[in-house]
């Protein structure tokens, strides 16, 4: 009842962003019956054709896969990616963060010197090694990508949770002799619970832009999986023609950074206790 | 008394909060004439500083004015734009908040600060301005005063900081100071100074001025006339002594009957053996900062042991040691005779049940994230394996015995006050079934009215629970009413201890003696006798 309250009164960007986001989501769940084809089904051997020559939604891709189709089915590798991405990335860095907190002296040195290390190196760089190393698999890519990102996330659980852990409750149960998984999961969590919500958000889009761009690559999702990034690299060349077949995924991309974002936005605003002058 | 200075009308006040705005000032009438010292007493919640603030056409975020009149000497401050306001602010009406250390700005000097308002409002030049601060520092009394103006805030203390800001508050030579609870964060020695500062500017200058407050005490010393407020509205109003004298309202009876409660001793017919014993103790932060030297203290059985001292005094690392929190760096603590491991850490889970502690401030004790359930049912679950629904009907149980309803299990701590929070922190304390409860300033962020409710409610449950009390205050009134045995604390040191009705009958160790006469009475002439005395002596 509270959210719902809350929630009506975020005010229009977010309702926006929501509004997209669940389009989004709906489309990634039901793409095969929403898909007027195949994933990869080529529906006419001929090169980016127009909707009106061929008869479909938004045209032709590269191969003569219908546009729409491969679109539907990128959110749904893309997003369903990027979530698993995340998730991992926020359970590694939480744990990880709020253990150094809690724990403090020479474990926290050790963990945050250790992250420091990977974050001096470039993401890009980093996931490029990676991946060659070990291959472009599916699971390598998650878990690499999941890794690089749980050091941000270790960053700013580490720095809640030092807040949290000088209040005297914390103490209350430190007294009390309880362990620190206890205390980890529930005198911290849920005190970090709203920015690290938002936190969330905002990684879920870098994660997103990530996959993307390693698709982009050629090093993320393999062919033929359809998949935003890859998309619009294995489209690029049309743009020359003056078709506008690349921006379709590429468009998809933009909306989603931004819907996600409004509701971040809206979401970090209400964390903060900022609100509009009245 | 000179001319009408201030006329308020009917000003109504809403603030927002759960999605609605609701009405925090009802409506109330005020005046003030040239030179007047009006004092505004009530709980929180009353509206005194939003009334204080608004005299000056300003509120506070999430409030707004809905209606009445502000007359500032012939100035509609109501109808008046925020330049205009702009031109009476901090020139002819200033304002000296609670906390002086979050109100002055640590990266600058203190002297920059006071010039700043003269200088940006073109009354003074900088020269003139500084050279008038050295003047008005050396009237409060400030150490030095032509190079304390050089110190930045963290470099002095809190009564000198307090007191500069009285000063900054004088720099145009304002027609009105408004004072929002001055000394509140203040011990009692530091207190006086601070409240000799200002009796003596506001004589000085004839300067008008409101004293917010919620302590009687200390607004009978400055103020004329006394309004008694409540929930908004004007409860009394009369001249200070008659509202001593007579008062007409049954909640200004009882703010005047405060501290006023006192357990009744009772022979308890010792055991032999003293629960806790702390011998020669010395304790020290991390860097070698001493804050305990040599302590010596036993705590018998279903006693209350008061601990006393300023801040500073090493009173509450003196829980900390106990609690085990901080291991000492020499002595030991014992219990029941055998002694307590120095770390926490090491300590039993029994041995960590027997003692628990009850914190100053119940908001930042109990997690906002958790239901009373929890935060009382978690102890049960965890030394006694209650569950279910064995649990629950103990639960209630204690908030039965702390007063609280049985429904309110289902909140969270957050949707309660300030006086529910800390039974509910004494509802978790309790919940261990302990031995010994250390209360570390357990009353000293409440109401008055609501703290003696509180120490009422520990008497009852010392005598039903045969419990243990460690209590640790800088408030010597919390100390006279319950206290069985004093432990008086200075810089780190016991400079007297025993039984209270030993350490409060004279001749006392001088420090007691000072904090003794420290504690401001009901009584108008008190501080201008004390003042005389002292200067005497």
């Amino acid at each position: 009842m509270r959210f719902w309250n809350s929630l009506k009164r975020a005010g229009l960007p977010a309702h926006i962003g929501i509004v997209i986001i669940l389009i989004f989501a709906f489309a990634a769940l039901f793409a095969p019956w929403l898909a007027p084809y195949g994933e990869s089904e080529v529906v006419e051997p001929v090169p980016w054709a127009t909707p009106e020559e061929s008869g479909t939604v938004l045209g032709l891709d590269q191969l003569g896969r219908d546009l729409y189709t491969r679109v539907l089915y990128g959110a749904r590798n893309t997003i369903a990616l990027a979530l698993g991405i995340t998730v991992l990335a926020f359970f590694m860095g939480m744990t990880a963060g709020f253990f150094a907190a809690v724990v403090g002296r020479w474990v926290d040195h050790l963990l945050s010197r250790f992250v420091d290390i990977i974050m001096a190196f470039p993401t890009l760089f980093f996931a490029l090694i990676a991946l060659s190393i070990f291959g472009t698999s599916i699971p390598v890519m998650v878990f690499v990508i999941a890794i690089l990102d749980s050091t941000r996330v270790y960053r700013i659980s580490r720095a809640l949770a030092m807040d949290i852990n000088v209040m005297e409750y914390v103490e209350v149960a430190r007294l009390r002799g309880e362990g620190l998984w206890w205390i980890m999961r529930r005198e911290i969590l849920p005190n970090t619970l709203t920015p690290l919500l938002a936190e969330f958000g905002l990684r879920f889009c870098f994660v997103f832009l990530f996959i993307s761009s390693l698709s982009f690559l050629g090093i993320g999702i393999q062919p033929p999986a359809a998949d935003w990034g890859a998309m619009v690299r294995e489209n690029g060349v049309a743009i020359t023609y003056g078709i506008f077949t690349p921006l379709v995924p590429a468009a998809a991309i933009a909306i989603l950074t931004i819907a996600v974002n409004l509701v971040v936005d809206w979401f970090l605003r209400k964390t903060a206790g900022l609100r509009e002058e009245y | 008394m000179g001319e009408r200075l201030l006329t308020v009308r009917n000003l109504q006040i809403e603030g927002f909060a759960d999605d609605t705005w609701k009405p925090i000032v009802n409506g109330i009438d005020l005046h003030l004439d040239r030179g007047e010292v009006l004092g505004l007493i009530g709980e929180s919640g009353a509206g005194k500083s939003t009334i204080g603030i608004a005299t000056m056409g300003y509120t506070r975020p999430g409030c707004r004015i809905v209606g009445g009149t502000i007359d500032f000497d012939g100035v509609p401050i109501h109808a008046q734009s925020v330049e205009q306001v702009r031109e009476i602010r901090g020139v002819r009406i200033s304002y000296v908040a609670q906390s002086a250390a979050a109100s002055f700005n640590p990266a600058h000097k203190l002297i920059e600060q006071y010039t700043e308002t003269p200088v940006q409002h073109g009354v003074l030049k900088y020269h003139k301005a500084a050279q008038n601060a050295r003047m008005i520092y050396a009237r409060l009394e400030l150490p030095d005063p032509d190079n304390i103006g050089n110190r930045y805030p963290h470099q002095v203390s809190g009564g000198q900081l307090q007191r500069a800001m009285v000063a900054m508050a004088m720099s145009c030579e304002p027609d009105m100071i408004i004072f929002d609870e001055p000394t509140t964060a203040l011990d009692v020695t530091t207190q006086i100074e601070v409240l000799a500062a200002i009796k003596d500017v506001v004589t000085q200058f004839n300067t008008a001025a409101i004293y917010i407050t919620h302590d009687l005490a200390v607004v009978v010393q400055l103020a004329d006339r006394i309004m008694v407020l409540r929930y908004g509205d004007l409860v009394e109003e009369s001249g200070t002594r008659e509202i001593l004298e007579n008062p007409k309202e049954q909640y200004t009876r009882e703010l005047l009957a405060v501290r006023t409660f006192a357990k009744n001793p009772e022979d308890l017919g010792l055991g032999e053996q003293p629960l806790i014993e702390v011998n020669d103790l010395h304790a020290a932060y991390s860097g070698g900062v001493k804050v305990l030297e040599d302590i010596n203290l036993k705590i018998d059985r279903c006693r209350t042991v008061a601990v006393v001292g300023e801040s500073g005094s090493g009173k509450s690392t003196l829980a900390r040691v106990i609690t085990g929190l901080l291991p000492p760096t020499q002595g030991t603590v014992k219990y029941e005779g055998g002694e307590l491991p120095g770390s926490y850490k090491k300590r039993s889970k029994d041995q960590l049940r027997q003692i628990q502690m009850i914190y100053q401030m119940p908001d930042v004790a109990l997690n906002p994230r958790q239901k009373l359930r929890e935060v009382i049912g978690r102890p049960l679950g965890f030394y006694f394996q209650l569950d279910g629904a064995e649990r629950e009907r103990r639960v209630k149980e204690l908030l039965e015995m702390i007063e609280l309803p049985g429904n309110y299990i289902d909140r969270f701590t957050p949707e309660l006050s300030g006086g529910q929070k800390q039974r509910i922190c004494i509802a978790r304390a309790l919940a261990a079934e302990p031995v010994v409860i250390i209360c570390d300033e357990v009353t000293s962020a409440l109401d008055q009215l609501v703290a003696e409710e509180i120490l009422k409610l520990l008497d009852r449950l010392q005598k039903e629970l045969n419990m243990t009390y460690l209590f640790i205050t800088h408030d010597l009134a919390t100390v006279k009413a319950i206290a069985d045995e004093i432990v008086v604390m200075l810089q780190g040191r016991v400079v007297e201890h025993g039984p209270k009705e030993e350490v409060l009958t004279p001749p006392h160790h001088d420090y007691t003696e000072l904090l003794l006469s420290s504690v401001p009475e009901m009584d108008p002439d008190w501080l201008d006798n004390l003042l005389a005395a002292r200067v005497s002596a």
